[in-house]
C-alpha cells in the first residue's frame, strides 16, 4: 500500500506507533461502479507539544454512491476525525497519512481552493448541535442563500426561491415566513432541517452526517431520521452517519463499521452486523444496550474505559477490556478479517467466538 | 406503607414577557402544572420526557432548590421547607442530588476524595479521620480503585466522575436520590456500568431514586414504577413493563415507538409526531397534546383531561381511555 501524505508531508506518518496496515481491502458493495469515496489506510496524529499522538491507525473505507453506511463507536474513537481528516478540516497540527480519492481522483492532488469546491459541493457535513453550526446574527434566508450561491451561481430573487424550495424540502412549515427568522427563533429540529437544507444547496454526492440527532428530543429524533431517508431515496445522495447510537445506525444504515480506539473492528451488512456481531466490543455493546422490547434483564456491561490515544495497549487495543483475551492478543494487532463474504472482524478470536 | 415523597399538585409557574408592544407583553410559562407523585422508600420512580416537559423544575420543586407557585412536597412525613433555612439544611442531609454533568458538578482544584468527605465537614459528622475513612469506603463500594483517591476530577474518565460524584452524594446515607439525567453525559458501554451500579446501591443502601431521564430504555431499566410527563403535567404512570409494553396514552405509544432500537427493524411502523412539543408559555386549550395527536376529538381540543386510573394499576390523562371508577 503506498502512503500518500497530503497535509504536512514528514516522512514517518504511516510508521507511528500501533500502526498496523490493514490485512483485508474494504468490503466492496453489492452493485456495479466505483467507489464515490474511497480512503485507504487513513492515519492521523496529533502534535500534542512534545510528540505525535495517533488517534487513526490506519482506516479503510469506501462508500459508493446512494449507499448508506454507518460509522458507530464512543468517544475518542475518531469516527468523526476520519471524515475531518478525508475533508482536510483538521488544521495544522494534525499530522495525515494515508490516500483518500473521491471519484477515483485522489484528493491530495487537489489544492486548497479545489477542496473549498468540493465540501458543501461534492461532500456536504451536517454536525450535531444544528444552534451552534449557524450563525445566530444572520436570518435563515442569508445563509440559505449564501450556500445557494457559493455553489449553484445563484443570487438575489432565484436564490431566495431556491431558499424557499429547499425549506419546503425538509419540510419546514411557513418556509416563507421562515427565512426572516434567526436560528434563535426556531427549535432544535427546526435548527437541523435548516442545516440538512443548506447541506443540499450544493446537491451533494454524499452528505456525512456526524451525530445528527444526538442533541434532539426522541419525537424529534425521528422526523430527522426520517427526513434523511427520504431525500436519501429522492437524491440518490449517498449517506455517511456517525453515531454512538446503535439503534439509529441500525434504523436507517444499509452497512456498518464499529470504530474503536483508533481502528475499525467490524464492518458488515447492517442486518447481518446486529443479527451475529462477531467483534467482542459489538457484542459487547449490543450486550449493554437496553432493549425496550424484550423481557427485563441486567445488562452486560463491559468492564474498564476506553483507552487514551498514546496509550493504547500493546495488540489488540480491546485486549483489557474482553472476556475472550489470551497472550496471542497482545502480541499483535489483529488486522480485518472476512468471517462471511460481506463481514469483517478485527480480532483473532473471531473464528472461535 | 408510607411514601417517603409525597408531591402534591405542584404548579411552578414563571412569569415571562412575550413579544408584542413595545415592551413585550407578560405572560405565564407553566414550567410544572400540577404534579403529584409519591416514592415508596427504596424504590426508584422514573420521571420521562422530552425537553422542556418540567422534569428537571419539578426535581429542584422536590429538593427545595426552588419554591413552588402552589402544591406541596412533604419528604419523611414533614413539610420540605420552601426557603433555605436552617430546617431546610437539616433535610437536604437526608435528600441528594445528581446531575448530568460530573466535571460540572465537582471542583476542579480538590483531590476527588476530598470532594467525597467535604458534606461530613459540613455537617460536622465524625473526625477528621472518621470522615476520610467513610469517603475511602464509599468510594471503594461505587467501584474505584484507591489510586484514584487523591486524584482531580481531569484526570479521571466520564464514568469514574460520576462515580465520585454518586459516592459524595451518598456519604450522608441519603434516604432520597434526585438523578437528574445522571448517565446521558456519559458513554454506551460506561452507561450499562453506571446502570447496573445504581442498582447495586440501591440494594445496598436502601436509597430511593426519583430517577430524571430522556431515555425510555434507561428509565426502564431501573424503575419501579414510571410517570411520562408532557408539558408540565403527567400524562401516563405506571409499572415499567406494562408501561412500556402496552403504552395507553397516545404520546407514551409515540415516544415508545420513537426509540429506534437494533433488534426491530424488519416491517416495524413507527408513529412519528408532527411538529414541535408546543411551547410552555402557551400552552395548547385542552389536552395539551392534541395538536400532534393523531386521535384527537372536539372534546380533546375544550376539555383537559385529567389523570385517572385506567385499571391494572396505572394512570392515564386521556379522554380516550375510559376510567375506571376506583373502588
Amino acid at each position: 500500500m503506498s502512503t500518500l501524505d497530503f497535509v504536512g508531508l514528514q516522512p514517518g506518518a504511516a510508521t507511528v506507533r500501533g500502526f498496523a496496515p490493514a490485512v483485508a481491502k474494504p468490503i466492496a458493495a453489492q452493485g456495479s461502479g466505483d467507489a464515490l469515496v474511497r480512503i485507504a489506510g487513513l492515519t492521523v496524529a496529533f502534535d500534542d507539544g512534545k510528540r505525535h499522538v495517533p488517534v487513526l491507525h490506519g482506516i479503510d473505507l469506501e462508500i459508493r454512491r446512494g449507499e448508506t453506511i454507518g460509522i458507530v463507536g464512543e468517544s475518542g474513537c475518531g469516527k468523526s476525525v476520519t471524515w475531518l481528516a478525508a475533508l482536510r478540516l483538521l488544521g495544522k497540527r494534525a499530522r495525515i497519512g494515508g490516500t483518500v480519492s473521491l471519484d477515483g481522483q485522489p484528493m491530495h492532488d487537489f489544492s486548497d481552493a479545489a477542496m473549498a469546491r468540493i465540501r458543501g459541493k461534492q461532500i456536504a457535513m451536517i454536525f450535531q448541535d444544528p444552534a451552534s453550526s449557524l450563525n445566530p446574527v444572520h436570518r435563515i434566508g442569508r445563509q440559505l442563500a449564501e450556500s445557494i450561491s457559493l455553489h449553484r451561481g445563484l443570487t438575489g430573487q432565484a436564490a431566495r426561491a431556491e431558499a424557499l424550495r429547499l425549506l419546503d424540502r425538509v419540510h419546514i412549515p411557513n418556509p416563507g415566513q421562515r427565512l426572516s427568522a434567526y436560528p434563535h427563533e426556531l427549535s432544535g429540529g427546526m435548527n437541523q432541517r435548516v442545516m440538512i437544507a443548506m447541506a443540499l444547496a450544493g446537491e451533494p454526492d454524499l452528505l456525512v452526517a456526524d451525530e445528527p440527532t444526538t442533541a434532539l428530543d426522541a419525537t424529534i429524533q425521528a422526523q430527522i431520521l426520517d427526513l434523511l431517508r427520504e431525500i436519501r431515496q429522492d437524491s440518490g445522495m449517498a449517506l455517511a452517519l456517525i453515531s454512538h447510537d446503535l439503534g439509529v445506525i441500525a434504523d436507517i444504515c444499509d452497512r456498518v463499521m464499529v470504530m474503536y480506539a483508533g481502528r475499525v473492528v467490524e464492518a458488515a451488512d447492517s442486518r447481518a452486523l446486529f443479527a451475529t456481531p462477531g467483534h467482542p466490543y459489538t457484542q459487547g455493546l449490543l450486550a449493554a444496550l437496553p432493549d425496550l422490547d424484550a423481557p427485563h434483564r441486567r445488562l452486560e456491561a463491559i468492564a474498564g474505559t476506553v483507552p487514551e490515544p498514546g496509550k493504547l495497549p500493546g495488540g489488540c487495543s480491546f485486549r483489557l477490556r474482553c472476556p475472550h483475551a489470551d497472550a496471542d492478543c497482545a502480541a499483535e494487532v489483529p488486522g480485518l478479517g472476512h468471517i462471511d463474504k460481506a463481514h469483517q472482524v478485527a480480532c483473532l478470536k473471531a473464528d472461535s467466538l | 406503607m408510607s411514601a417517603l415523597l409525597e408531591v402534591d399538585s405542584l404548579v411552578r409557574h414563571y412569569p415571562v414577557r412575550i413579544p408584542g408592544g413595545l415592551f413585550g407583553q407578560p405572560a405565564t410559562l407553566r414550567a410544572v402544572d400540577g404534579v403529584s407523585f409519591a416514592v415508596s422508600p427504596g424504590k426508584t420512580l422514573g420521571l420521562v420526557g422530552e425537553s422542556g416537559c418540567g422534569k428537571s423544575t419539578t426535581a429542584k420543586l422536590v429538593l427545595g432548590l426552588l419554591p413552588p407557585t402552589a402544591g406541596a412536597v412533604r419528604f419523611e412525613g414533614g413539610h420540605v421547607p420552601a426557603r433555605r433555612n436552617a430546617e431546610w439544611r437539616a433535610l437536604r442531609q437526608r435528600m441528594q442530588m445528581v446531575y448530568q454533568d460530573p466535571l460540572g458538578a465537582l471542583d476542579r482544584r480538590l483531590p476527588v476524595v476530598a470532594q467525597v468527605m467535604e458534606p461530613l465537614t459540613v455537617f460536622k459528622i465524625g473526625t477528621p479521620a472518621e470522615r476520610r475513612e467513610k469517603a475511602r469506603d464509599l468510594m471503594a463500594a461505587v467501584g474505584l480503585t484507591p489510586h484514584l483517591f487523591e486524584r482531580f476530577p481531569h484526570e479521571l474518565s466520564g464514568g469514574q466522575r460520576q462515580r465520585v460524584v454518586l459516592a459524595r452524594a451518598l456519604i450522608l446515607e441519603p434516604s432520597l436520590l434526585v438523578c437528574d439525567e445522571p448517565i446521558s453525559a456519559l458513554d454506551v458501554s460506561i452507561q450499562a456500568q453506571v446502570i447496573n451500579l445504581l442498582l447495586d446501591l440501591q440494594d445496598r443502601f436502601g436509597v430511593a431514586f426519583l430517577f430524571i431521564s430522556h431515555d425510555l430504555k434507561v428509565v426502564r431499566q431501573v424503575s419501579h414504577e414510571v410517570a411520562v410527563m408532557y408539558l408540565g403535567r403527567i400524562v401516563e404512570q405506571g409499572e415499567p413493563e406494562k408501561l412500556f409494553h402496552e403504552p395507553a396514552h397516545p404520546y407514551t405509544k409515540a415516544l415508545v415507538s420513537a426509540i429506534p432500537s437494533p433488534w426491530r427493524q424488519e416491517g416495524y411502523e413507527r408513529i412519528v409526531l408532527q411538529g414541535d412539543p408546543p411551547n410552555p408559555v402557551q400552552v395548547p386549550s385542552g389536552c395539551a397534546f392534541h395538536p400532534r395527536c393523531a386521535y384527537a376529538t372536539a372534546a380533546c381540543r375544550e376539555v383537559r383531561p385529567v389523570l385517572a386510573d385506567i385499571g391494572d394499576g396505572r394512570k392515564a390523562a386521556c379522554h380516550l381511555l375510559s376510567p375506571i371508577a376506583s373502588a
